[in-house]
């Protein structure tokens, strides 16, 4: 470890931040935080989703300006103008979302984000020889949309390197990565630190941090709630730094069912991309029992969306048999006709799939429900008239039922956190009872909290008799609630796994595309 | 001159004001913006340069105040968009219905005014080669323009740095905004750019095609620049071509009507506009490459976050 050594030979941090505060509107996203980055070290930042995690590390990299306090780097002052200034300052930033261009080549993304002007060519070659060093091979010639997370993520750090940081901030570097990428990523990160480059690890799984990182600080409501050395904490006191209390630890009574009926069946789905950046799906197969959950497990980008919009009916299959539900053929009817057969569906993305943004929860509410619940939110007989009532009722039940936090009577979808929101989306279909539900990601960006009340209805839906299939990137989420683990990768869905016979290293492998044998030998 | 020389010629006085209108456009909507305003601005450009070159009596100064005078209404529109983040589909209607209501009230002095026609170029020799020298050398001024602004316009976009940056704030203006790339900033070139070019193309139809003001003379070639752009997914060369296309049909189904074919001229007038996107439709059939060169951002508005 090399630190610049003062005068008085006391170490001086490579940054260190001094009651930066960032307020939106009433809104303190950061309310007087401290912290301090040595060099050479990867430092942990852990907090809940609206911690106030990205808002402070924005505000580090100058996409973001705070409404007060002070930066220091390399123990000089500085006002961090922009993104531009933190990259010639020796900050570099691997996003986790929207920061690669699709449309542009992996060169082309890199070239971008440099600041001086070099031909393509030489940007190119310097990016394959960085990757040859660090562990992370990329085609520079590859459009980006047509690789996979993984790839795009090593184009990301690529990039970052290629600026010759000091310091390197990773905002959730491994929540698109399987277990063994996973562990590639930590091989490239201690080689880095050991060249004395420091890191600033943003993520909320704590295995990982007690695993890799030197130090943490915890970040709750936009407030430094405490700072520790993670290697001698465990996951759960970590976690009750973060969340403020203990988490709720999800019940689960082994699966029990007399009869073994498949409530819904997919059989040798095989379907072509439906657009540059789609993925084909190629025979898959899978059939569950009520009473059960599987979990599909695989790195984002395998055709886990495209199984999902061919299971709900966003897009039909050419044989009605691909896909049957309670029994019936399903393949060839649409949404509200597979609702009608008792199934539901709860699609990743939350805002302009799950609900519509600037719609009332009660409006949302009847646009998923108006054909199967017709009886009880249409009045008037033809003329259809919405009974605002009994929506509102359900609404209610619904909220109680999911504690949805709510700031008004009857919100805007949008109005809500996603969180919130994805409780209610979750309960407005677990209300019909459904005997088939189908979830993609079902916390994704959910906080601790809400993830395991939503974990907690599903496990209990399974447990009233119904069939469930959970598609999920987070594995910990998998393994708490599945019977049965199967992974989709290239568009193709492995054999699925009992719980009890599945272990973290060998889903690694079958999300990796190794034959799922391999894991068993 | 013969008829093959003259065919060549009309057709390609038909096909530059096209050309020049959609390669502007095409820059705009590669930076995210969509500018709907093209015909307003056309005819902005076209009747301003006809009266500055009835005033002043020079062709050259009419074409640059046209220039000027599409770059000026862009500017609203930039404004408009850009700035107060209006909707960018009735923003630019409005321009289009603004620029035909303004230019007609502008020229109304000048319908029926015999006008001042850009010179041709004539290179002894060279202009005098068989069938070709008219078309290659002995061409207005702003024929040769378009040719180099549709190379200008492809190397600027493919080889160079602004032009990367200018795609990939069109591809994705939040990352670019991450990266920190002045999305507006380079939005109101790129605007002001495109004003420019539909200035310009205006130009040409009152000062080379149709040496005369006439009330709504542009008479829909901005919605025709739109359609190309898009059928053209986004790429100059086939812009180049889309054009040509037109002006070919346009020319073929005139001198058809003047041999008196039995088909009815409003059948035979509607025939450039039918072909031409009918052979786009074809070639932008492969929808990979076409959603590759789609701007994914096209229309949305920016609105940074402080």
């Amino acid at each position: 470890m090399t630190g610049t050594i003062t005068k008085d030979g006391s170490e001086i941090p490579l940054l260190e931040a001094e009651k930066l505060t960032k307020i939106f509107g009433t809104l303190k996203a950061c309310d007087g935080i401290d912290l301090k980055i040595g060099t050479g070290e990867i430092h942990a930042l852990l907090g809940e989703n609206g911690a106030g995690k990205s808002t402070l590390v924005k505000m580090l990299f100058g996409a973001l300006q705070p409404t007060s306090g002070d930066i220091a780097w390399k123990g000089e002052g500085v006002n961090v103008a922009s993104p531009a200034m933190g990259r010639s300052l020796g900050i570099g930033m691997v996003f986790q979302h929207f920061s690669l261009f699709d449309a542009l080549t992996a060169a082309e993304n890199i070239a971008l984000s440099l600041d001086e002007k070099s031909p393509l060519d030489t940007i190119a070659a310097r990016a394959r020889e960085i990757g040859q060093t660090y562990g992370l091979p990329v085609d520079p010639d590859a459009l980006v949309g047509d690789l996979s997370v993984g790839e795009r993520q090593r184009i990301e750090i690529i990039r970052c390197l290629l600026q010759n940081p000091d310091l390197i901030i990773l905002d959730e570097p491994t929540s698109v990565l399987t277990p063994q990428e996973a562990d590639l990523l930590f091989v490239t990160l201690e080689r880095l630190r050991s060249e004395g480059k420091s890191i600033l690890y943003i993520s909320h799984r704590l295995e990982e941090v007690r695993r890799l990182c030197d130090r943490a600080t915890v970040l709750r409501h936009g407030k430094v709630v405490g700072q520790c050395d993670p290697r001698t904490q465990t996951a759960a006191s970590l976690a009750r730094m973060m969340v403020g209390n203990d988490i709720h630890v999800i019940e689960r009574l082994p699966a029990e069912w007399t009869d073994r009926i498949p409530l819904i069946e997919v059989n040798g789905l095989s379907q072509r991309p439906r657009g540059p950046f789609s993925v084909a799906l190629h025979d898959i197969s899978l059939s569950i029992n009520g009473g059960e959950i599987l979990g599909i497990a695989g790195v984002a980008g395998n055709g886990q969306g495209e199984l999902f919009e061919a299971i709900s009916g966003e897009v039909l299959q050419e044989r009605p048999q691909v896909v049957r539900i309670r029994g019936t053929d399903a393949g060839r009817i649409g949404i509200s006709a597979r609702r009608k057969l008792g199934a539901a569906f709860v699609p990743e993305e939350r805002l302009g799939h799950g609900a519509v943004p600037d719609m009332s929860l009660t409006n949302n509410l009847l646009l998923s429900r108006h054909s199967t619940d017709r009886k009880m939110f249409l009045t008037g007989g033809v003329l259809k008239l919405v009974s605002e009532s009994s929506l509102a009722s359900a609404a209610k039940r619904i909220v109680t039922q999911m504690d949805v936090r709510k700031s008004a009577e009857n919100p805007d979808a949008s109005a809500l956190s996603g969180g919130n929101l994805q409780k209610f989306l979750i309960g407005r279909e677990l209300d019909r009872n459904p005997s088939v539900i189908v979830v993609n990601q079902p916390t994704w960006g959910v906080d601790a909290g809400a993830a395991a009340h939503i974990r907690q209805a599903l496990v209990d839906l399974a447990r009233s008799g119904s069939a469930v299939i959970v598609i999920s990137q987070d594995l910990d989420e998998l393994f708490e609630i599945s019977d049965r683990i199967a992974a989709m990768v290239h568009g193709r869905l492995s054999e699925s796994v009992p719980i009890e016979a599945m272990t973290m290293e060998r889903v690694g492998l079958m999300m990796g595309g190794a034959d799922a044998a391999a894991g068993a030998a | 001159m013969t008829m093959f020389e003259a065919i060549l010629l009309t057709v390609a006085t038909a096909a530059t004001p096209l050309l020049i209108a959609a390669l502007g456009e095409l820059v705009v909507e590669r930076s995210g913006v969509l500018n709907l305003g093209v015909e307003g601005m056309m005819v902005m450009g076209a009747v301003t340069g006809f009266a500055v070159a009835q005033y002043t009596g020079s062709a050259w100064l009419g074409m640059f105040a046209a220039i000027l005078a599409g770059a000026a209404f862009s500017l609203l529109f930039g404004f408009l968009t850009l700035t107060l983040i209006t909707n960018q589909v009735a923003t630019g209607l409005a321009l289009t219905l603004l620029g035909l209501g303004a230019s007609a009230m502008i020229g109304e002095s000048f319908v029926g005014l015999p006008g001042i026609r850009m010179n041709s170029f004539y290179i002894q020799g060279l202009t005098d080669i068989p069938y070709v020298g008219r078309f290659l050398f002995g061409q207005d001024p702003i024929f040769y323009i378009s040719i180099l602004l549709t190379i200008g316009v492809a190397w600027f976009l493919f080889r160079t740095r602004a032009g990367l940056t200018l795609r990939a704030v069109g591809d994705n203006h939040t990352s670019a905004h991450a990266l920190g790339v002045p999305v507006v900033r380079i939005r109101y070139l790129a605007v002001i750019f495109g004003g420019a070019c539909a200035g310009l193309a205006g130009a040409q139809l009152s000062l080379v095609y149709v040496p005369q003001w006439v009330e709504n003379m542009t008479s829909g070639r901005g919605w025709i620049a739109l359609a190309l752009v898009v059928f053209a997914s986004w790429r100059p060369w086939r812009i180049l071509a889309g054009a040509y296309l037109f002006g070919a049909v346009t020319i073929g189904q005139l001198h058809a009507q003047a041999l008196g074919i039995g088909v009815p001229s409003q059948f035979m007038s509607s025939l450039p506009y039918l072909a031409t996107i009918v052979v786009l439709v074809l070639i932008s059939r492969n929808k990979r490459l076409t959603l590759m060169n789609t701007p994914t951002s096209l229309g949305k508005p920016f609105v940074p976050d402080r």
